[in-house]
């Protein structure tokens, strides 16, 4: 769930749930795509953060809640460590760049996740390793344009169509929700390169924290999948915070 | 009359010879196809009930529906007083809880970093409880290769395959890297007991066996079971009464709508089975009737050869007051007895062989890559008490029908011609 900060903080940060108001035709007034992802981006991706976040699993038969607690640098380099429940407490995972490594208490073993071990759910969620593994920013990963505007949760957003730029990245397409203030996704559909609706995203609650728009509640829920979703709260976060060089290394999941 | 007939069709060898190696022949060969797919037949019975559907197995609706997934999450919850009834209501059948699952099994090094990885494909089931019948049913005794059997918790049996590839034997540590029922990544450290061969592809590819409490614990499945297999207790698969069993089981449960109630299914509803099942039988009767075709037409020209070759002994029988019944008749008894005598040495070498290939087998290892259930890789003949008598099917009508046929040339038979025929 730590792990999921970069890539989906960098969502979160941007997403909210949604009630709409779909108005197809693109206003004259509408910025450059480019600059918008640039605002979404800046917003979203801080220097130091430390952010402790419960996600409520809500599974086909029943739910469950995961907390962790987790320091973030930038969109790269990122430290998880569950706190909840008692058989994930101690469960570490580390981000640097495109390397994931996970640490397990019972095993006392350090795995690298890799290859179709990417594809799987993180914690029983609807995120998997690869949706945490997004780092890139939004701008840098796809080609974007301005499609319309729709209203969110009450805020008036700009709707924006992704293109991958290289193909390698987890979607081959994405929507999203801009609020046009704010610049943070608010909600979010992503789709494979057949057009498929594979993930979706809405954010329920924002809120301002030290200037920064962030989604303190929202809702990712994997479509292939028969839950309800999973929502993520963030309980507190904390941005530009002092985070020891140390924690990011394959030696601190030990420790 | 008959004991003349027999003298002449064992000294005239020209007259039987032929015709009993033909019967002989044919009878060997369906004797010996007949044991060898009925041993098969038994075989992928006995492998895909024990290894991993049972006679009928209890699943959830929604287990069942994404079966090939192998969706733990979908689980029976409260497997012990779930099998607990269902041995109250069928004391004739064994009830017991299977987990299946994927994952990847990760060797350490000395520090811990992975050393090798491989997919594996595991199943959970019974093993350290006293009495439990499942180390009898996956004759695991019998098909260890080193090490010995799990005795402590958190002891694995792996394939002796999978075991080479990853270079690890007994007392080595692996840890399952694997899904638990909730979705989430869990990782488990086993210790290998043993290594095992099951004589099956896949599973010897990539097999991983471990007692059901540990993977209980690993995947985060208390009390819970994928499957809860039902065998029956002499081994023996009656698809008809079982299918009855599993729909009155499935029948209480009609009128809801509820996917995690549990629902009974067949070996013959396991995916692949039910045409596996069909096939054999398609290819017994077709095995069967081609034999009694090819024989029938080949004893048909035996007897059409035979009739001209004594065409002048059938003048002579006729002509000294023999009537054509009779001498069709006493055709007919012949065919009939050459037709014992072949059906009996062709029983007899279908039976060595199949004896034979009841001990050793053949091995079907590079024709067996892309079945649906489990097949042993090497597959071993069955001598059936039917096998001792179903060679006189095609032997004894191929004959009677083939001679039958070719003796109506004695009907037409003109007897004014015989001495103009004997003069020259």
């Amino acid at each position: 769930m730590k792990r999921l900060i970069p890539g989906l903080i960098l969502l979160l940060a941007a997403a909210s749930s949604a009630a709409l108001l779909p108005a197809r035709q693109v206003p004259a007034a509408a910025p450059s795509a480019s600059v918008l992802l640039d605002r979404v981006d800046a917003n979203a991706i801080a220097g130091n953060k430390i952010l402790i976040a419960e996600m409520v699993i809500r599974g086909r038969r029943d739910s469950r809640s995961v907390k962790s607690k987790s320091w973030v640098q930038g969109a790269d380099k990122a430290f998880t460590e569950y706190l909840e429940p008692a058989r994930e407490k101690g469960t570490k995972m580390l981000k640097l760049g495109d390397q994931l490594w996970t640490y397990s208490p019972d095993t006392d073993r350090t795995i690298a996740i890799s290859g179709h071990m990417l594809r799987q759910s993180v914690m029983g969620s609807d995120l998997s390793y690869e949706d945490m593994m997004e780092d890139k920013r939004l701008r840098q990963a796809y080609d974007g344009s301005v499609t319309g505007e729709e209203v969110v949760l009450d805020r008036p957003c700009w709707v924006v169509d992704l293109v991958s730029k290289t193909g390698d990245a987890a979607y081959a397409s994405r929507k999203i929700r801009v609020d046009k203030e704010r610049f943070i996704v608010l909600k979010e559909e992503r789709f494979a390169k057949s057009g498929r609706l594979l993930k979706t995203f809405e954010v329920r609650r924002a809120k301002l924290v030290q200037g920064r728009w962030v989604a303190a509640e929202a809702v990712f829920r994997d479509v292939l999948k028969q839950g309800e979703g999973t929502v993520f709260k963030i309980e507190s976060i904390e941005f530009d915070a002092a985070i020891p060089e140390s924690l990011f290394t394959k030696a601190s999941l030990r420790a | 009359m008959m004991t003349f007939l027999l003298k002449g069709v064992l000294r005239d060898r020209g007259r039987s010879l032929f015709p009993f190696i033909v019967v002989t022949t044919g009878v060997f060969l369906t004797v010996t196809l007949y044991c060898y797919i009925r041993g098969a037949e038994l075989d992928v019975v006995r492998s895909n009930a024990n290894l991993r559907h049972g006679h009928v197995k209890v699943v959830t609706r929604a287990y069942a529906k994404d079966v090939d997934q192998i969706p733990n999450d979908l689980a029976l919850l409260g497997a012990s007083a779930q099998i607990r009834d269902l041995e109250r209501e069928y004391p004739d059948l064994e009830w017991v809880p299977r987990i299946e699952f994927g994952g990847l099994l990760d060797i350490p090094d000395a520090h811990g970093e992975t050393r090798a990885q491989a997919p594996v494909a595991g199943f959970g089931a019974d093993l350290r409880t006293p009495g439990s019948p499942e180390p009898g049913l996956l004759g695991l005794a019998n098909i260890l290769v080193a090490g010995r059997l799990p005795e402590a918790s958190g002891e694995i049996l792996l394939s002796a395959g999978l075991a080479e590839r990853l270079k690890v034997g007994p007392g080595d540590v692996a840890t399952l890297i694997g899904t638990t029922m909730h979705g989430a990544m869990s990782m488990a450290n086993f210790k290998v007991a043993g290594t095992i061969r099951f004589g099956i592809g896949a599973l010897d590819r990539m097999g991983l066996v471990a007692d059901i409490a540990d993977v209980r614990k690993a995947l985060d499945m208390d009390d819970a079971a994928g499957e809860i297999l039902g065998l029956s207790r002499d081994g023996l698969y009656r698809p008809d009464r079982l299918a009855a069993v599993a729909a009155a089981f499935n029948a209480r449960f009609a009128g809801s709508g509820d996917e995690f109630l549990p629902v009974m299914q067949t070996l013959r509803d396991q995916p692949g089975m039910a045409m596996m099942f069909d096939r054999i039988r398609d290819v017994t009767n077709i095995i069967l009737g081609v034999f009694l075709l090819a024989m029938s037409l080949v004893m048909w020209n035996a007897g059409l050869v035979g009739t001209l070759r004594r065409y002048g002994e059938f003048g002579v029988r006729l002509a000294i007051g023999e009537d054509k019944g009779r001498i069709y008749r006493s055709l007919v008894a012949e065919s009939l007895m050459i037709g014992v005598l072949g059906s009996i040495a062709g029983t007899v070498l279908g039976l060595a062989l199949s004896f034979y290939l009841q001990a050793v087998g053949i091995n079907l290892a590079g024709v067996l890559k892309n079945v649906s259930f489990l097949m042993p890789i090497v597959i071993r003949s069955r001598v059936a008490p039917a096998a001792f008598v179903v060679g006189f099917v095609p032997g004894l009508l191929a004959t009677l029908v083939g001679t039958g046929i070719a003796g109506r040339g004695i009907y037409r038979r003109q007897t004014a011609q015989l001495f103009k025929e004997l003069e020259s």
